[in-house]
């Protein structure tokens, strides 16, 4: 750090601690935006660029040089020949450099369930991505317990079975609405139709978002989580500091809005920010800014990019292995183990990180305090060791729940009973409408080393005939 | 051999035999007792084997340990009884053991 640098960054820390409490919290990203700016103008900070290269084969790479970070991995279909040399030959593997600096690699699914369960030797904190977030919002998916426990506990009631059950005729009733709107005459994109509109109302449903607006979410939260420092993706740092200030500023009216709606007299919903304001942990969230953003930005960027790609998953792998969709129709009460089969073989968040708070024997490896452990979920869900033939979809899989996209331990996916239920609802109600839905062409796959996402897919539907 | 009873959130109450050197999350799912779900395959890190054990039970399974209080104190369902039921190992003493069933697994 040159004197200037640190000064800056003294300069913020001290700034930062003082104002938490009191600033707006969109004032709050303005401000750290405005640092990043002149961090950037004075040369201290470059934005990191990726530039897609083609990438060789496993066989054709060191071992010791293998970087499962780079974020075309999943576009050029090259995720799962590394990851399998890596479970054979290095389980846990330590790459030296990368442009998100060295790692380890956890890739077997016993070794990855063993790193999750255990907080007191791998923490969940700074972040949980392989580069920063340009700014530290406060979630509690990167907190480790006791703190982790309480904010997780304030708010998890929202997608807590018992509410979401008020919510399922709701939810199924939107899910109709888009799929009777569907084009059956000509190729339409799926992603964009189906996948984010879906996601889009339930996300709007959950927080009673205005419902015309609902395309602002899935906005902010494709932009939050895609930056190339973080994730390898395409957004820029600005763009990610105008979308959570754009976030913060909406979701404050948000909350001043629906306190003024139910001073009114307005019956009390099942939303989120209802939940909070007649909870005594939460009602004075609004008061602690980066908690509040950070609580709203985790449960949007939790329940987006998630859901939206097993939907879209779904669909490409029984196109992909189309004995499996006949045998679904021959048979819908499998939707259930199908859902947890397509969440399995999907894997929409690749990974999570960790960081070992004391030096650790783990897998014959050494490794120190300090250092950076990435447990591949998109690897230990295509672990031969656990899942029989793991690459096929097969939606009778006897072990298909005991996949780990929702990871283990405490901070297993909050809104897993949330994501099953809108995968089912959908098959259902998709079964109910279509004798065919075809992928048409290849899709195209969005670039992350941590999002396992589709950018376009398009789809052809055949209406069921009646009788 | 002996029984367990699991009784499901509506009164339902299912009797498995007793196999001794199982988990009582094995012995559930094994007989397609519904409601234990044991999505992490008995690793207590999931939460989804959830069981409230019955108050006159209570002394001889003893109480949950801190692993397993760190996923089953997450749900809103969690009593000064809940357990794990994959931590809980069948032996004979548990002979005649009635657990009961959250509403929902989470």
């Amino acid at each position: 750090m040159t004197p200037t640098e640190s000064m800056l960054d003294r300069a913020r820390t001290r700034v930062v601690d003082k104002v938490q409490a009191t600033v707006p919290a969109d004032r709050q990203v303005r401000a750290a935006h405005l640092v990043e700016k002149a961090k950037r103008l004075a040369g201290m900070s470059t934005p990191l660029v990726f530039t897609e290269e083609p990438i060789p084969d496993p066989a054709d790479v060191p071992l010791t040089e293998i970087d499962v970070s780079n974020p075309f991995m999943n576009r050029q279909g090259k995720w799962n020949p590394y990851f399998a040399r890596l479970r054979e030959e290095a389980p846990v593997h330590y790459l030296a450099d990368s442009p998100f600096g060295p790692f380890w690699s956890i890739t077997r699914y016993a070794d990855i369930q063993a790193v999750d369960s255990n907080p007191e030797v791998f923490s969940a904190e700074p972040y949980i991505v392989l580069g920063p977030p340009p700014l530290d919002i406060e979630m509690f998916i990167a907190m480790d317990p006791p703190k982790h426990d309480v904010q997780r506990k304030a708010v998890q009631g929202v997608v807590a079975p018992r509410n979401l059950k008020e919510m399922e005729g709701l939810i199924r009733e939107r899910v109709q609405e888009v799929l009777d709107g569907l084009p059956t005459d000509e190729p339409f994109d799926w992603v964009q139709k189906v996948s984010i509109e879906i996601t889009g109302r339930m996300l709007a449903t959950l927080l009673d978002f205005p419902y015309d607006q609902r395309r602002k979410l899935t906005y902010w939260s494709d932009t939050i989580s895609s930056t190339a420092e973080g994730t390898g993706g395409t957004s820029h740092q600005d763009d990610f500091y105008a979308a959570t200030e754009e976030l913060a500023k909406g979701f404050v009216a948000l909350w001043h809005d629906k306190a003024a709606r139910r001073a009114a007299g307005e019956p009390d919903g099942f939303d989120l920010i209802t939940l909070m304001q007649t909870s005594e942990d939460t009602k004075d969230l609004i008061k602690r800014p980066l908690e509040f953003l950070g609580n709203l930005t985790l449960l949007i960027v939790g329940g987006n990019d998630t859901t939206r790609n097993s939907m879209s998953g779904g669909v490409l792998a029984l196109n992909q292995h189309p004995e499996q969709f006949e045998k679904l129709k021959a048979d819908p009460k499998l939707i259930p183990n199908m859902v947890s089969e397509i969440i399995r073989w999907q894997t929409p968040l690749a990974y999570m990180r960790r960081v070992a708070r004391k030096d650790v024997h783990f897998g014959g490896q050494f490794i120190r305090k300090g250092d950076v452990v990435v447990m591949w979920y998109a690897s230990g869900n295509r672990d031969e060791r656990k899942f029989e033939d793991a690459d096929a979809f097969v939606i009778d899989r006897r072990n298909a729940r005991n996949h780990m996209s929702f990871g283990f331990g405490v901070h297993r996916c909050m809104g897993n009973r949330l994501a099953e239920m809108q995968l089912r609802i959908l098959w259902e109600e998709l079964l109910a409408r279509f004798d065919r839905i075809d992928v048409v062409g290849e899709p195209t796959y969005v670039q992350s080393n941590f999002v396992k996402g589709y950018e376009k897919m398009m789809v052809q539907l055949t209406p069921k005939t009646v009788g | 051999m002996g029984t367990i009873t699991f009784i499901e959130h509506d009164g339902t109450a299912h009797d498995v035999d007793l196999v001794e050197g199982e988990s009582l999350m094995e012995l559930a799912t094994g007989n397609g007792v519904p409601g234990i779900d044991g999505d992490c395959g008995g690793e207590a890190s999931c939460g989804t084997c959830h069981v409230i054990v019955d108050d006159a039970w209570i002394a001889t399974t003893g109480t949950r340990s801190a692993t397993e209080a760190a996923m089953v104190e997450m749900s809103p369902e969690c009593a000064p009884n809940s357990r794990l039921s994959c931590q809980l190992k069948a032996r004979p003493e548990l002979d005649g053991l009635r657990v009961h069933l959250p509403e929902y697994q989470m």
